[in-house]
């Protein structure tokens, strides 16, 4: 992914963030890796995992919390793709 | 097929509970107390003799043809003023009423041009049909003396005879043929709540004019059509009967506009379209329309539409018109071809919310089936997404808690970010019927809309707030709601979640959240604010309706949820008069989103990791489906600029100029192999399109949409496809080139499919609609019959859900820079971006968008009404003509988005809703200066336009 996309993922983790962090109820980084689970397609995951692999520049604390969480549990289905296939290329 | 005449009781309904039972000509009649002995009559059948008289508006008594004679009391009341009375004996022809009514139509007719051969109401006119009713054989005046017929009496010029008025394009008014009956002043302030006509002058002279004796168009009319359809000559009445003649059959079928969901006649004469004339039995228009549904379908016959398939290698080459079977097939080769190439994730598709449910559910089906990803999407995206994802997590479903009808009950109306006058028009009318009666009204919208102050309303409370400021408002007023002890904790407690209660009070009391603190952040004083609170909490029955000005924010989602937070916390929901009602844009908004458009859920809102949901579908069509969501929009876009979408199957949706950022959108489209466009014109996104399919109008195809109620209704075919095609023959064209081998032969069947695999779909079927008229989801075991209101006992989740929401102002701030903030929205006119109303004559309303600019900020930079100017935000620029108006507050100019020269989305940044990714169309900061005229960017857009839509072929594109 180009810098441009990465920024504009960063900026919306980092505003996802922003609501999740005020809910106590339940769990503020539980619901936001639910959240990027539900509505963020693999592609978007995996590119703002590997951020959060390279330091997560810019990431606010609970969105690269949440995304630590989610690269837990999404490596393995992630792994299972071809290339050209699924997440990372497609 | 006949032409659909409905039963006109004279009267409005009684709503009374008490019965009274009479007798009218020997029969016995019972009736809710209050009922005219006119309604009552017609009840068993009996139609008296009547002109001044309609049921959809109050008597009035003035023609005195509907006399009857009461047993035991003196002289000839007429029926239509009189309410029925326990036991009264009615009879309705005696010698003396016949002749009486004779008298009075001898007078009627002795004033009116005896034409009827060749006037355009000849087969539907009162005055005609009661001529013959009273049995009138002569009359014995003749035009000698004073009369409003002829323009010279005896070479005299006749000063009591007016000229016909033709301003309005689509009807006309010839005082000469009028009967002074007085139902169309009524109809209008009534009915439609404008009060743009009166009766001039007294006794004989007087007339019927629109406002001070203007021309309809110099006037405050907007053109419904409520006036036309009341009156009972051929004074008013459509200019399309004058030209084409009477109907002789029609159908019902839904308004292909708004989220209203109007239902019409289509009349007919064969394939041509007399007339459309909102049908009374339609529960969400009941009888009523606006100027778009009732007026301007006749884009369906502009020469601009294309009639035949194109395609193109690439996009700087003119088109070529080819067959059929070629275009699908070099569509279909080309999306093989990417998938092969880039992976079977580069391709995908969008629905659009103005097609079909039919249709829309076979487009996300091509794509889960088809492609085998999840990259589906609708333009309910850009719209509506914060209020499928925010009333979902607050109460379990995506919809509106209430049906139109509820606002009768209402008590207080609180109208957020909405404009129901201009884009809901017909709601708008109802809404303004229940305020007259006196509802009271709070508008939270930082432009002073029609209905802030309108003919005999006025709101309560205006809360000018600024643009992006939605989430400290509401959290300002459940701050009030809750340290004022406003809730209601019955109901809290009973329904909803306590503990995620107790933590959104403790946030809300929050001093930070208090009216004080955010008035800075609102820009309005807190005493309203805690006055509108008190009022929503206390004044009774309390109902939201909002639109996109709640939605099309940074954080829609949260202003959603923070909306349903109030609702709940003063126990507004689950009956009558009360809700949280998102008012809808485009027709089907509703509906796309319950078709499961969305990447992340199939039909009927269930997640697409959802095994037992999947298999279901796994099981009907044959095939694996992907479990992880598809992109969204604006994600297919950044996926195109990276070069990893590649394909993209757009059905009646012009993204191009709809969407926000244009350049952005642009460059992705540039991007791809293959983009095909399927509509009615060469929108602006078929710049970009390799593969052009032309598409049908609701007048060419069978299907349902679904309104802003859940209401699922019929839309049925009245003429042949123009194309060929109807819309969902043309997908399953494509479906099948990529080898799906679908079969649907009717629309009906594809209604099938969605209701064997859709829960809240499982009792709807064409055969049953036709049946009841219109549904309302979830119809199924639990409520066969559909549900009008919703979370009655309980809510579809469980227990109601507050939630938290805490402010964060948006990115788009003003600075030295960009010292204004633009907002955008829409008018009566014009639908969306025009494609349909720019190509009838609504332009003559709205021929350009202009952008609305307070005095001050004017002043400050020279700019005079009408003149050029420049707007920039960092995302682009534009021009546009400027209106100087206070209805905007200074710092904040406004502008809707009607037209593709005014590019008004070049300046609409990518800021986008965190929840759904809904752009933020509502909040840009920008900076406004004069200018000569347009910007080089428009220049070359226009240059652009016109190179990309050669069509290079003989066999001509329209008639
Ligand atoms: S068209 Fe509608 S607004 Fe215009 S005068 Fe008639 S009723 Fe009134
Ligand atoms: S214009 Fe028609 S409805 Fe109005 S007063 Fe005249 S006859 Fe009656
Ligand atoms: S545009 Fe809306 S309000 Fe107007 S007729 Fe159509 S559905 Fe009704
Ligand atoms: S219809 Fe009753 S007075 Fe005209």
């Amino acid at each position: 992914m180009s810098h441009d996309s990465v920024d504009k993922l960063v900026k919306m983790a980092n505003q996802i963030g922003k609501f999740f962090v005020a809910q106590k109820h339940p769990e503020g980084v539980a619901s936001m890796t639910d959240h990027l689970k539900k509505f963020w397609n693999p592609r978007m995951r995996e590119a703002i995992i590997a951020h959060v692999d390279h330091g997560g520049a810019g990431l606010d604390p609970i969105a690269i919390e949440a995304v630590k969480r989610l690269g837990q549990r999404a490596g393995a289905a992630a792994s299972g793709l071809r290339p050209g296939e699924g997440g990372a290329d497609g | 097929m006949t032409l659909i005449k409905e039963t006109d009781y004279g009267t409005p309904e009684s709503k009374s509970e008490k019965l009274v039972t009479l007798t009218i000509d020997g029969k016995s009649v019972t009736v809710p107390e209050g009922t005219s002995i006119m309604r009552a009559a017609m009840e068993i059948g009996t139609e008296i003799p009547k002109l001044c008289a309609a049921d959809s508006i109050k008597s009035f008594g003035s023609c005195r043809l509907c006399v009857i004679e009461v047993e035991g009391r003196n002289g000839t009341p007429a029926s239509c003023t009189t309410p029925v009375a326990p036991g009264i004996s009615v009879k309705t022809q005696t010698p003396r009423l016949a002749a009486i009514r004779r008298g009075v139509m001898e007078l009627y007719i002795s004033d009116h041009p005896l034409d009827c051969l060749t006037c355009a109401a000849n087969g539907d006119c009162e005055l005609q049909d009661m001529a013959g009713a009273v049995g009138l054989r002569d009359v014995r005046y003749g035009y000698d003396g004073a009369n409003h017929v002829f323009a010279r009496n005896n070479g005299e010029v006749n000063f009591d005879w007016k000229p016909k008025d033709e301003s309005n394009p689509y009807f006309s008014y010839d005082p000469s043929k009028c009967i002074v009956c007085n139902r169309c002043v009524r109809a209008c302030e009534e009915v439609q709540g404008t009060f743009a006509l009166t009766i001039s002058g007294r006794g004989f002279d007087s007339r019927v004019s629109p406002g001070m004796d203007e021309a309809f168009m110099e006037s405050e009319c907007v053109s419904c059509g409520a006036c036309v359809q009341a009156c009972p000559t051929a004074t008013l009445i459509e200019k399309s009967v004058i030209a084409i003649g009477q109907p002789e059959h029609s159908s019902v079928t839904t308004c292909a506009y708004c989220g209203v969901g109007c239902t019409f006649k289509a009349e007919m004469r064969g394939e041509e379209v007399v007339r459309m004339v909102p049908w009374k039995d339609g529960k969400a228009n009941h009888g009523h329309s606006c100027i778009k549904g009732r007026f301007a379908y006749g884009y369906a016959q502009h020469g601009d539409r294309i009639l035949n398939p194109m395609i193109r290698e690439s996009i700087d080459q003119p088109w070529r018109v080819v067959s059929w079977d070629e275009a699908i097939g070099f569509a279909a080769d080309r999306l093989k071809a990417a998938q092969e190439k880039y992976g079977k994730n580069s391709v995908g598709v969008i629905t659009s919310s103005r097609c079909t449910n039919e249709e829309s559910f076979l487009v996300q089906k091509l794509a889960r089936q088809g492609f085998r990803n999840n990259n589906t999407d609708t333009c309910a995206r850009v719209c509506h997404s914060p209020t499928g994802y925010g009333l979902a997590q607050a109460f379990g479903t995506s919809a509106g808690t209430q049906d139109f009808d509820s606002v009768d009950d209402a008590d207080v109306i609180l109208v957020m970010g909405a404009n129901p006058t201009d884009a809901h028009p017909v709601f708008g009318s109802r809404m303004k019927k229940r305020l007259r009666e006196g509802a009271k009204l709070i508008v939270i919208d930082p432009r002073r809309i029609d209905l802030v102050r309108s003919p005999h309303i006025e709101a309560d409370y205006h809360l000018p707030l600024r643009p992006g400021a939605n989430v400290a408002m509401v959290t300002a007023l459940a701050h009030v709601i809750v340290t004022e002890n406003l809730v209601n904790l019955d109901f809290v407690k009973s329904r909803c979640d306590w503990d995620e209660y107790q933590e959104w009070a403790e946030f809300v009391s929050l001093p930070k959240n208090s009216p004080e603190a955010m008035q800075e952040t609102l820009g309005v004083p807190a005493a309203d604010v805690r006055a509108a609170a008190r009022l929503y909490a206390t004044g009774g029955n309390a109902a939201i309706y909002y639109g996109l000005g709640v939605t099309e924010h940074a954080q829609g989602s949260t202003t959603v949820m923070g909306i349903a937070n109030l609702a709940m916390a003063t126990g507004n929901l689950g009956r009558r008069g009360v809700g949280v009602n998102p008012l809808r844009g485009q027709n089907n908004v509703q509906g796309s989103c319950d078709m499961g458009s969305f990447p992340h859920e199939l039909p009927g809102y269930r997640h697409i990791s959802n095994d037992a949901a999947r298999q279901a579908f796994e099981k009907d069509w044959g095939v694996a489906l992907d479990p992880e969501p598809g992109l969204r929009i604006p994600n297919m876009f950044d996926a195109a600029i990276e070069g990893a979408f590649k394909g993209l199957y757009v059905q009646g949706e012009d993204i191009l100029q709809s969407d926000p950022d244009t350049r952005h959108v642009s460059r992705a489209l540039a991007n791809m192999d293959i983009v095909i466009v399927q509509d009615l014109f060469l929108v602006e996104t078929a710049n970009y399109a390799h593969v052009f399919l032309p598409g049908a109008t609701f007048l060419e195809k069978d299907g349902t949409f679904t309104n802003a109620e859940r209401r699922i209704q019929r839309v049925t075919k009245v003429m042949s496809p123009k194309n060929g095609y109807a819309d969902w023959e043309v997908t399953q064209l494509l479906a099948n080139k990529l080898g799906l081998n679908w079969n649907y032969t009717d629309a009906s069947q594809i209604m099938d499919e969605i209701a064997r695999l859709t829960p809240s779909f499982a009792g709807v079927s064409f055969k049953r609609l036709e049946e009841v008229g219109s549904l309302q989801w979830p119809v199924n075991a639990d409520s066969p019959d559909g549900m009008p209101i919703m979370h009655i006992n309980g809510f579809a989740r469980g227990k109601g859900k507050f939630v938290v929401t805490e402010y964060v102002p948006t990115d788009e701030k003003v600075g030295p820079r960009f010292p204004l903030l633009l907002t955008t929205g829409r008018i009566l006119s014009q639908y969306n971006v025009g494609a349909q109303t720019r190509r009838t004559e609504n332009s003559q309303w709205h021929p350009e968008d202009m952008l609305e600019i307070h005095p001050h900020d004017a002043e400050d930079r020279g700019v005079r009404d009408g003149d050029w100017v420049r707007v920039a935000s960092r995302a682009g620029e534009t021009t546009l003509r400027a209106k100087i108006t206070d209805r905007v507050a200074p710092g904040v100019v406004y502008t809707t988005f009607h037209h593709p020269t005014t590019q008004a989305n070049v300046v609409t940044t990518d800021n986008s809703d965190w929840a759904t990714n809904c752009p933020e169309y509502k909040v840009t900061a920008v900076q406004v200066s004069t200018t000569n005229g347009p910007t080089d960017w428009q220049h070359q857009y226009r240059e652009l336009t016109a190179q990309s839509r050669r069509i290079a072929s003989t066999i001509d594109a329209a008639e």
